[in-house]
């Protein structure tokens, strides 16, 4: 019966991104299904292992950061609960000290020191969220993005303790009454389940880059990084950048730049 | 045999009524935390495993601790546990039982509970909890009940059950490590990633399993015309003492590696724990109250004129319970969370449901306890006059 299920959801789902069909009982069911009918559309963006770079000196204001984590939550219906407890969070802001523990010292200078980072799910090489789960509702897909089942998730958070990089956050109750405007074409969630940035595995889908990037006016880059004249390996190849706690050895996917780039332009 | 547990006195209504009465309140809990959530619970974001982690990880233990029994006598064929193994058996049955329980109570989607066996899933060690935990309740089913029905029959028991006697044993101390691994093979969570964390929890184990074992033969012997000798009790005296200078010393291993190494990850833990950090300090109390406990009971137990009087040994009993219980059933999972990987301080006490749900969880436990304790218990007053079959 569930085969059948999901079978019907990923035809659902391709036609609606497909353009195809758009009637509101197609809608109504990718509103809580759709994290399992993310099918390829014919313009969709691929890759060996995704990855992304920060560039912490080309987001300058408070503004801009909100922009950037706004684009993502709104998105997404990250719900805004407000209170610190029930947090639901995909990509946040951190200070240099927080986002980089044993990194932080007195002399590091200021503009670095008390700059926001912009923290989100590291999409790991190994990850020890999928390592541990007891039902694969998280998992690593071939392009390198580590991705959760929603309706699969029992809820255990398990993936809560593994991740090293505190990127995971659990509904600890209904989100959907905290939602303020609800995307009608990404899912809500559901009270007792783990969540987490999907690097916008559903606009890759259909050809776009993750909203955050598209927000970040050129602060961040997104690609392959097995690709050696992807964006992000040309920002690597000529920028220093930091992973957080790469001694982990878990191979995060995020790379802050944090000095200038060694090319004139 | 079960009948024997549904005749009794009015002492023994009365607390079955009382237990009831916590399973009541627990249930309740329960149903309030399953509508709205576990966001009823004093667990968040940063520290996302509370009280019912960690009274699992502590009862593990407790269950885990029936084989101090079954390898003397099994093994060594130390005849003075032929009476009192079954009693181990039994609070292994307990234990796990609310192991499983404690399990299900902190999971998000309790209904999908199923999905751990319908996409098993080899390189998760929780799948491997799972597994073990029935095995071990399946075994100690077997082997306490088959036992017992041969006892009441006056035959020795049958010969099929052996293997699964010694199978016991080995599964016993699987249980415990492999809870232990839950634990240990998280990279990033400093105060967990230890290698004699497996060590430390069997002797832990071997340490509380055993002192609730002698209080509840020191009740037993109170309450019924039971006798479980005062022998069989000595010697379980010195396993908790032994296995209590065991875990102390592998408490202390920590320590030093933290303090000596100064690495500021490995020390934080122990630091929140003990002194606290910034003002934060929650637990403090606990973990000292837990130190002097244990402080306490292996001065009366490493005497052996206090361990031989069996009011010093309750007390030292009960010390090494209360001890082992805030180390492991409280501060081990909490201190695992905090600081949090951003090395912040996000404190973690338990709210009223998830206590009532605790309590309730216990009560269960006991209540099995209480039953399956009546009908071993009512089946040996009536063989106690019997020569030793064994």
């Amino acid at each position: 019966m569930s085969i059948n299920r999901r079978e019907f959801l990923k035809i659902a789902g391709a036609s609606t991104l497909f353009g195809l069909t758009g009637t509101a009982a197609v809608e109504e069911i990718l509103r809580t299904n759709a994290d399992a009918a993310v099918l390829k559309g014919p313009n969709a963006l691929n890759a060996k292992r995704w990855a992304m770079t920060i560039d912490v000196n080309k987001i300058r204001s408070e503004e801009e950061y909100r922009k950037i984590t706004h684009a993502c939550h709104s998105i997404h219906n990250v719900p805004d609960i407000g209170n610190k407890k029930d947090e639901i969070k995909w990509i946040w802001e951190e200070e240099y000290e927080n986002s980089f523990p044993g990194l932080s010292d007195e002399f590091v200078p200021d503009h670095i020191k008390h700059k926001p980072f912009l923290l989100l799910c590291n999409h790991c090489a190994k990850p020890p969220c999928v390592r541990v789960c007891p039902t694969k509702a998280t998992f690593k897909r071939p392009d390198g993005i580590v991705a959760m089942d929603y309706h699969r998730c029992i809820g255990c958070r398990f993936c809560m303790a593994a991740c090293p990089f505190g990127a995971r956050s659990f509904n600890w109750r209904d989100p959907r009454p905290f939602i303020k405007e609800e995307n009608k074409e990404f899912p809500t969630r559901m009270k007792g389940v783990v969540e987490k940035c999907t690097f916008c595995s559903e606009r890759l889908a259909r050809g776009q880059k993750p909203a955050c990037v598209e927000a970040s006016n050129g602060a961040l880059t997104f690609g392959d990084l097995e690709d050696p004249n992807s964006e992000v390996r040309h920002v690597l190849s000529t920028h220093y950048a930091l992973r957080r706690k790469p001694d982990l050895g878990t191979g995060p996917s995020v790379y802050y730049v944090i000095g200038g780039g060694t090319e004139h332009a | 045999m079960l009948e024997k547990a549904l005749t009794g006195s009015k002492r023994y209504w009365t607390w079955i009524t009382f237990l009831l009465a916590f399973i009541v309140a627990g249930v309740l809990a329960y149903l309030h935390q399953f509508d709205y959530g576990l966001g009823v619970t004093g667990m968040s974001r940063d520290v996302s495993w509370g009280f019912y982690i960690s009274q699992f990880t502590f009862l593990v233990g407790v269950a885990a601790s029936a084989v101090m029994l079954v390898i003397p006598y099994y093994l060594h064929d130390y005849k003075k546990y032929g009476k009192i193994v079954i009693l181990g058996e039994f609070l292994a049955i307990a234990a796990v039982t609310m192991c499983i329980l404690f399990i299900f109570v902190d999971l998000g989607q309790p209904m999908r509970v199923m999905n751990v066996i319908l996409h098993p899933t080899p390189n998760s060690i929780l799948f491997w909890d799972a597994t073990v935990l029935n095995g071990y309740l399946f075994i100690n089913l077997i082997v306490g009940w088959t036992t017992l029905t041969a006892d009441r029959k006056g035959t020795p028991p049958p010969q099929w059950v052996k293997p699964f006697i010694y199978l016991s044993i080995p599964w016993a101390v699987s249980i415990h490590t492999v809870t232990a691994f839950l634990y240990a093979g998280l990279p990033g969570r400093h105060f967990w990633l230890t290698a004699v964390m497996a060590a430390r929890f069997l002797a832990s184990a071997f340490a509380s399993g055993p002192s609730l074992l002698i209080l509840l033969c020191l009740i037993v012997r109170k309450v019924s015309k039971f006798d479980p000798g005062r022998e069989a009790i000595q010697s379980l005296g010195k396993t908790v003492t032994y296995a209590m200078f065991a875990n102390v010393f592998l408490l202390g291993l920590e320590f030093f590696t933290a303090f000596y190494s100064q690495i500021p990850g490995h020390m934080h833990a122990f630091q929140y724990l003990y002194a606290g950090i910034d003002g934060y300090s929650k637990l403090v109390p606990l973990m000292w109250t837990s130190t002097i406990l244990a402080v306490f009971a292996l001065i009366m137990l490493v005497n052996p004129n206090t361990r031989r009087k069996e009011g010093m040994l309750a007390l030292a009993c009960v010390s090494v319970f209360i001890s082992l219980w805030i180390d492991k059933g409280f501060g081990l999972v909490v201190g695992g969370f905090v600081p949090n990987p951003f090395e912040r301080i996000t404190e973690y006490w338990p709210s009223l449901p998830e206590s009532l749900v605790t309590l309730g969880i216990w009560s269960i436990g006991f209540l099995i306890l209480t039953i399956l304790y009546k009908i071993a218990i009512a089946v040996r007053e009536r063989t106690a006059s019997w020569p030793e079959l064994h």
